[in-house]
């Protein structure tokens, strides 16, 4: 499935304004075919932005983002979503339809992409709550479960169409520090059962160390540190060290 | 010409179509988004005919519309046909008989209704509910990036929450107006029948007497572009929704206020153009 050749993303020169804003200045990253990227850095610094420049939900100023080794920045709608059902994203707050149930939702992008028979997506929908522990709540609405539930049948959603890479959005803001750690485990498991490519925005430095392979530190729109957990806790640079620092305690 | 300069400056005063900018002061710009406001309408409605056009299809979710915005309009256009029977009724009575024409009240309500008042009250009824209900909506599905994961899952929201909604509210207006035009023909009898008694029969063969179907056929199907009207300006409103639950309500807020607008002006343009048409 996963060509070797080419790393699964491949991120070149990527510039975004809003208006006098800049909010990435160019940053240029890749990421290996089944590595996890985690991307720190401080609130409104475009860690978002960058997710959803990845899978075109915003359009790039200028700059290259090569997805599966396809250019996701001039592709056609088809051919974009061809590369879109490679991806599964995971949204800040889930992003969870409303108007379906916890089992509708994760059935809604197999009963559009899948050829599988009804019988045949239960089954897999069932599967999916039960990697994230939410089969006991899939008759559930939305409104009814809480933000961490909600995240895992997001990740169960974003699962659905079994992808070759996943993009996390804050997976574990806004979540009691055990949920957080669960989250973190759910991801670390995702990443060892499917072999996929992640890159994960997050403040949670300390979370991100147990699942990330590299951490890329963005600032001021610029990549200000690249590299292994350990070799950037012990940066000399000022920013660096403050931030692990903080983000430690 | 003065039909667009009227547009133009109601857009403008309304207030709605601006987002954050307000004031009068700058009347420029409020010229300048309302041109860009009519611009962006444009496009949106490209990719509506673009998304109309290309399977897949999405059927279950465009009957499940239907039932939405036809069934549960009913009962409120009915009541809204109903009262518009029972006034149009009880006032033409009165103005009638002065002019020594009372024979004719079957006759002016049941035109007055099925040519002009019973198309008019349907639009601005569903423009209220169901306008509001879109862009509310699809506004509260944009600010909390529902429909930003629906894109990111390869689904097209102008097919699934656009497109439907559209052809729904275009395939159900002329039927409520049937509705709404039925009931009030009937509470126009019973309103009259209890001032002076006359059978159901005679009172409608009396008012269907000169009509004729190009007297009814032009007036009910007029509603099909006041449906395209409410559907794609509440679409367009919810869409473009920015700055969470504030940003809903002025969506809301706006879709019933152009799309009552919009269906007004369309009228004056539609009656206009069937009188053209079928007296030529």
């Amino acid at each position: 499935m996963n060509d070797e050749k080419h790393p699964a993303i491949a991120v070149q020169g990527l510039r975004k304004a809003f208006g006098d804003q800049r909010v990435l200045n160019g940053i240029t990253f890749q990421v290996a075919q089944g590595e996890t990227v985690a991307v720190i850095g401080r609130s409104g610094g475009g860690k978002s932005v960058l997710l959803k420049l990845l899978i075109r939900l915003q359009l790039p100023d200028s700059g290259s983002i090569r997805i599966a080794d396809r250019e996701v920045t001039k592709l056609d709608d088809t051919h974009l979503n061809e590369v879109r059902k490679k991806i599964g994203f995971l949204f800040q707050q889930a992003a969870l339809y409303d108007s379906l149930t916890v089992e509708e939702n994760v059935t809604f992008p197999l009963s559009r992409h899948s050829k599988m028979s009804a019988q045949e997506q239960g089954k897999r929908v069932r599967q999916l709550l039960s990697e994230v522990g939410m089969d006991q709540d899939r008759g559930k609405w939305p409104s009814q479960i809480s933000g961490g539930m909600q995240k895992r049948v997001g990740l169960a959603r974003a699962l659905a169409l079994d992808p070759e890479i996943l993009l996390f959005d804050e997976p574990t803001a806004g979540l009691d520090p055990i949920t957080a750690e669960e989250i973190g485990k759910l991801i670390a498991d995702l990443k060892r059962k499917h072999q996929v490519s992640a890159i994960v925005v997050t403040h949670d430095v300390h979370g991100a160390s147990a699942y990330s392979d590299r951490m890329v530190l963005l600032h001021n729109g610029n990549i200000k540190a690249e590299g292994s957990f350990e070799a950037l806790k012990h940066s000399k640079d000022e920013f660096v060290s403050q931030f692990f620092g903080y983000g430690l305690r | 010409m003065y039909l667009a300069m009227f547009v133009v400056l109601a857009t403008a005063i309304s207030g709605t179509l601006v987002g954050s900018r307000s004031g009068l002061t700058v009347p420029r710009h409020y010229f300048i988004s309302v041109f860009e406001w009519f611009g962006e309408l444009g496009l949106f409605c490209l990719r509506l005919f673009r998304a109309c056009l290309s399977p897949p299809y999405e059927f279950r979710e465009f009957l499940r519309l239907c039932d939405e915005i036809g069934s549960k309009s009913l009962p409120l256009i009915a009541l809204a046909g109903a009262a518009t029977g029972v006034v149009m009724s009880l006032q033409m009575r009165d103005s009638l008989v002065r002019f020594g024409a009372k024979s004719f009240l079957p006759a002016v309500i049941v035109f007055s209704l099925v040519k002009e008042s019973g198309p008019i009250i349907t639009g601005l009824m569903v423009s209220g509910r169901v306008g509001a209900g879109i862009g509310a909506q699809l506004g509260s599905m944009r600010v909390t990036e529902q429909i930003d994961a629906m894109e990111a899952s390869a689904i097209d929201p102008f097919k699934f929450l656009i497109a439907t909604r559209v052809l729904a509210c275009i395939v159900m207006l002329p039927l409520l107006t049937l509705a709404s035009d039925f009931c009030g023909i009937l509470t126009g009898w019973i309103a009259n029948t209890l001032t002076e008694p006359v059978s159901l029969r005679l009172f409608l063969d009396n008012g269907f007497k000169n009509m004729l179907f190009s007297d009814f056929i032009p007036p009910t199907l007029k509603t099909m572009v006041f449906g395209f009207i409410i559907g794609i300006i509440a679409c367009f409103q919810g869409m473009r929704t920015q700055g969470g639950t504030e940003g809903v309500g002025r969506s809301a807020t706006s879709s019933v206020v152009l799309s009552s607008l919009f269906v007004v002006l369309a009228d004056v343009v539609l009656v206009r153009l069937i009188i053209t048409v079928w007296t030529y």
